[in-house]
């Protein structure tokens, strides 16, 4: 039974909210906002979880590796001082003690570890793209047009900007419609293997 | 700058620079940053749900507006903690179900009708002699051969092989055009950061 009514929930629940999609009326839409209400909170509570798994994982760093240990205390007192200056529903407001740690902490670090990126994309990419093949050229010389159009200076010619315009817009487009086809069904069959419960693996195991 | 944008940007310089030194290699620097930013970014988005959902979903709703329907989710959210014991935590199955069950029935209309239909649609248009139309008409081609790279079920040999062959070509152009957008977006970021140190020093130091 522990298994099989979870099983029974997935497939209620599953199918109600398949069938509200198709018939729309206020009593569908109030089930949609309703439901989405109920996923919101539970995701709220579940946040505890992943607040004691860090707090326990950071706590284990500090206790058992000394040299460890400082950084394990940068990243509590990073969490205690964002929890604790965003106490109020006030601190949501721009200027509050909380929302300058973000524009000047969060912001800028975050930024700064994508805009790393572009040194290492570039050493991944020398390793990647050697123009080994056909498909690896084709790879290599869209990516060099597509750079050249996008360089701080402007387009470097009329041709270069005309031949970027084509690639985006149609060998880009048809490869991300091609994939997103693609990823739609792999998603859908997945959504009726859950419903139907064949796919169970979220259940875990006992 | 006032002597409290200035002492704010120096730390944002501050945290810049030690990320800028992962260039180097790992090194002190770069982990307090790194250790700082982890710290800060959960309990940032813990207080943002605390107030835009904890608040608004469950303690208004219930002790203010006197819908206590919505006792029954927050019941369902506390289960989850069951995980916590071994004996009690098969309740939290059933938030999970309620969850994904939910997830799953919402989605599998929408992907049917965003990524599949709407896809569809926007691919096969009518058809006109002019530039326009033979676009359209390699954009028909060219999803259909990527459909058939990703068709497992008969071997890739023939017609059927040299279509899927297309399909390669199609996607590896895609994937390119997609890296080029990538790495110059990432560059932007590069130069965005460089000028704010920039702009930092000037006003510290003057021009």
């Amino acid at each position: 039974m522990r298994r099989q009514i979870p099983l029974y929930i997935v497939l209620v629940c599953g199918i109600v909210f398949v069938i509200q999609f198709f018939i729309p009326s206020h009593e569908s839409e109030f089930i949609f906002e309703y439901g989405q209400d109920w996923v919101m909170v539970i995701g709220i509570l579940a946040l505890p979880l992943g607040i004691w798994s860090y707090l326990r994982k950071t706590w284990l760093t500090a206790v058992k590796k000394p040299k460890e240990r400082f950084f394990a205390g940068v990243s509590l007192f990073g969490f205690a001082i964002m929890m604790l200056t965003g106490l109020k529903r006030e601190s949501l407001m721009a200027g509050s003690l909380y929302m300058e740690l973000f524009e000047y902490v969060l912001i800028p670090i975050q930024a700064t570890i994508f805009s790393l990126l572009a040194f290492y994309i570039a050493s991944a990419a020398y390793r990647a793209f050697r123009a080994r093949s056909v498909i690896a050229t084709m790879l290599l010389g869209t990516a060099f047009i597509v750079m050249l159009r996008l360089i701080p200076l402007g387009p470097i010619s009329d041709v270069n900007q005309a031949l970027v315009g084509w690639i985006l817009s149609v060998p880009n487009m048809a490869a991300k419609r091609g994939l997103l086809i693609g990823i739609g069904l792999g998603a859908i069959a997945t959504c009726i293997k859950i419903i139907l419960g064949i796919e169970r693996t979220y259940l875990g195991r006992d | 700058m006032t002597t409290v944008e200035l002492l704010w940007n120096g730390l944002a310089a501050f945290l810049t620079l030690c990320i800028f030194s992962f260039l180097y290699k790992d090194n002190p620097f770069y982990k307090f940053a790194e250790q700082l930013v982890a710290g800060v970014a959960l309990g940032y988005w813990t207080m943002l749900l605390y107030h835009t959902t904890f608040t608004d979903k469950v303690l208004i709703p219930i002790f203010q507006q006197g819908k206590l329907h919505y006792i029954l989710p927050t019941i369902m959210g506390i289960m989850m903690w069951t995980r916590f014991s071994k004996k009690l935590a098969y309740l939290s199955r059933i938030a999970i179900a309620f969850y994904i069950g939910v997830g799953t029935g919402v989605a599998l209309p929408l992907y049917m009708y965003n990524y599949v239909f709407r896809q569809l649609q926007a691919t096969v248009v009518p058809l006109q002699f002019s530039w326009l139309g033979l676009n359209s008409l390699l954009m028909v081609s060219f999803v259909t051969c990527t459909l058939f790279y990703f068709f497992f079920s008969k071997e890739h040999k023939g017609t059927f092989g040299g279509l899927s062959k297309v399909g390669i070509y199609t996607l590896m152009a895609g994937f390119g055009a997609s890296f080029g957008l990538t790495v110059m977006g990432r560059v932007a970021l590069l130069v965005q950061r460089i000028i704010f140190l920039r702009e930092y020093f000037i006003a510290l130091f003057g021009s």
